[in-house]
């Protein structure tokens, strides 16, 4: 079974903090990672791997430091990793970005499954995996929470909802985005790390995967951003205290309106 | 030409306020003067506003402008779940009715489904003017495939300005499908929408970073512009009985109804009646809840006030509470009217996840707990002690 999953790297939440006084981000020693939902698409492939045999390909579109995001996918279990990267793709909005990627996709050959997180957690719009799916012309079922069953030309999954989740079967190829619930990703083992070290991670410019010049970066892109605010940062609020009983009947009269 | 950003040299100071400006961290300084990374570059021009010395200088290509004037109209894709309208879809159509009367257009409703006839009225009385149904056994549940192929189909024959859609699984899902498709922008969920009225642009303002920026967007020149847009951020249409809309009926033969995928079941699960996005009141618990069975008082208020239940990502990693209740950067986004967390410290990656509810009550026993940098009102203490008072408090209130 051959797999390829496409990763994301994105700042460490964690590390962003807001500057009290100029109500800016600081971005200052802001640590690279893989988008938190892409590590579970990792694991699913590489669990695939595992079981069924075959080859993960991560790919990423990115900055030649998203490298470091590669090395580590592989340190994870993936065999071969992707870069592809040209100024080109500047100002890429999520059409341009799918697009780039479905390119780089066919450039890569037969596959099975494609495999990409629910969304990044920097530009939160899961759009990306269903662009992909569209651009690729095949089926998706997006918020995997559990591949049930899977074999060489279809597989049964459940897809999370609002309510609960559906049960659905596709045939493959086809293209999943996953959810947390999925699995629990492992830690690079110590042969994985050594692997990692030495792996050659390809790298393909815009000619390389044959892409439409007109369909890349800022030219390809139907979206403009034309303003960056920060949103006023939400103050802390009134504390109540006192005994608990006149804290909880305080309340009550402070949140009357809504709860009525 | 294409597009270009470079810095002045000259004018360029070196005061480093772009590199603080950037959201896409492609700034940095060498040699005292600012550099560009063009890896990471987005060309938004968050840094030329910024520079007080005019020492940026981007040139956006020089798009031929196209004749848009053929679109028309603002669409609400309106979502059914077992031919239930889903309350975001009324959301859609309050918001959408502002933006229809400031370009001078009709308010249209698309809905698809399967014996949905008597939804014609309900969406009538909350004010669209042109409604478009597509009736087949074959949409009762959605699908990627028909559903997207039937939007297309539709948005090519009659060529909507704007189409708006819930930021809910099935509204992701599709829309970004259908925009893919039709070479449309597509803008995700949307906290805030109005148009440019000289330009007749859709101005798409949305959270990045996780809350942290905002950013506006727009879509110069692809029709239709389309965005998607969160839970209770919008106000529900009001219902006008007796509001009259155009219904136009249109059916589908053959491939465009045809699924890849199979919907085998469809399975409920949540425990409690109320699903997260749609609350208007949500009662978190977290570590401090201290185990599964003690997740029974969060549940007693939740069900006293008629709310959701939450949670934080350790009660759910502990196994305390499904996957499907977390709030937070690997879980939910929720923005209700209120929500109480009940022993949640206030991670950034669950704050990220509920910040923007309008009123946020936190309880904890750590004075320091991060959370209360967010909470409209706090309160020290035990939640075993508060959460029960609370429940008996507004018990009183609600009567029950």
């Amino acid at each position: 079974m051959n797999i390829i999953v496409c990763i994301k790297q994105v700042p460490n939440t964690t590390d962003v903090k807001i500057d009290p006084v100029t109500n800016t981000l600081i971005r200052d020693g802001v640590e690279s990672v893989i988008n938190p939902f892409d590590t579970y698409a990792i694991e699913e492939a590489v669990r695939l791997k595992e079981r069924f045999g075959g080859k993960v390909t991560v790919v990423t579109m990115g900055p030649l430091q998203a490298e470091n995001a590669l090395k580590e996918a592989i340190s994870l279990g993936c065999d071969e990793a992707i870069l592809v990267s040209d100024r080109k793709f500047a100002g890429s909005d999520t059409w341009a970005t799918s697009y780039t990627l479905s390119c780089a996709i066919k450039k890569i050959g037969a596959y099975d499954v494609v495999i990409c997180g629910k969304q990044a957690s920097d530009g939160d719009t899961a759009q990306v995996g269903p662009g992909i799916s569209t651009h690729l012309d095949i089926p998706q079922v997006t918020y995997v929470k559990k591949i049930e069953d899977i074999s060489a030309n279809k597989a049964k999954v459940e897809r999370m909802t609002e309510e609960g989740y559906d049960i659905v079967e596709t045939p493959l190829p086809c293209l999943f985005t996953v959810v947390k619930e999925i699995n629990t990703p492992r830690i690079p083992s110590l042969k994985g790390m050594m692997k990692a070290k030495s792996a050659k991670i390809t790298k393909w410019t815009a000619e390389d995967i044959k892409a439409e010049p007109k369909s890349l970066g800022l030219e390809g892109s139907p979206t403009r951003v034309v303003k960056i605010f920060t949103p006023p940062a939400r103050k802390g609020g009134e504390m109540l205290s006192g005994d608990t009983a006149d804290v909880a009947k305080e309340l009550g009269e402070l949140l009357k309106d809504i709860v009525i | 030409m294409a597009s270009s950003i470079k810095i002045l040299l000259d004018k360029c100071i070196g005061c480093t306020f772009c590199v603080k400006t950037c959201p896409f961290v492609a700034i940095h300084m060498a040699n005292k003067k600012a550099v560009i990374d063009m890896g990471k570059c987005n060309l938004c021009g968050a840094c030329v506003a910024a520079c007080k010395f005019k020492a940026i200088e981007l040139n956006r290509e020089a798009v031929e402008k196209k004749d848009l004037s053929a679109y028309k109209d603002v669409w609400v894709f309106c979502e059914q779940k077992k031919g239930v309208i889903q309350t975001i879809s009324f959301e859609l159509l309050g918001e959408g009715k502002k933006l229809a009367k400031k370009l001078g257009v009709k308010l249209c409703a698309v809905i698809l489904g399967h014996n949905i006839e008597s939804k014609i009225a309900e969406l009538s009385a909350r004010g669209a003017d042109k409604i478009y149904i597509v009736d087949a056994p074959e949409l009762k549940s959605y699908q990627d495939d028909p559903y997207t192929n039937i939007l297309v189909d539709l948005i090519k024959e009659y060529k909507p300005e704007i189409v708006l859609c819930g930021a809910t699984t099935v509204g992701r899902s599709m829309i970004s499908r259908v925009a893919v498709k039709i070479d449309a922008g597509l803008t995700a969920d949307c906290t805030g929408l109005d148009i440019d009225e000289k330009e007749r642009l859709l101005l798409q303002t949305r959270p990045a970073f996780g809350g942290n920026i905002m950013a506006t967007i727009v879509t110069p020149n692809h029709r239709p512009q389309m965005s998607t847009v969160r839970h209770k951020v919008m106000k529900e249409a009001e219902i006008h009985k007796g509001h009259k809309s155009e219904v136009i009926r249109k059916t589908y033969s053959g491939d465009v109804l045809k699924s890849r995928t199979t919907l085998l079941d469809i399975v409920e699960e949540i425990e409690e009646t109320v699903n997260l996005a749609e609350a208007d009141i949500i009662v978190s618990g977290g570590r401090g809840v201290g185990g599964a069975e003690n997740f029974a008082i969060i549940k007693e208020l939740a069900k006293t006030l008629n709310a959701a239940v939450g949670a934080s990502r350790s009660a759910v990693d502990a196994g305390w509470i499904p996957y499907s209740h977390q709030v937070g950067q690997t879980g939910k986004t929720v923005c209700p009217k209120l929500y109480i967390a009940c022993g949640i410290s206030g991670q950034i990656q669950h704050l990220i996840g509920m910040q923007s509810s309008k009123v946020i009550v936190a309880i904890n026993k750590d004075p320091d707990a991060p959370i209360f940098k967010v909470a409209t009102y706090g309160i020290v203490g035990d939640l075993f002690e508060v959460v029960p008072a609370l429940t008996k408090e507004f018990k009183k209130i609600l009567k029950k």
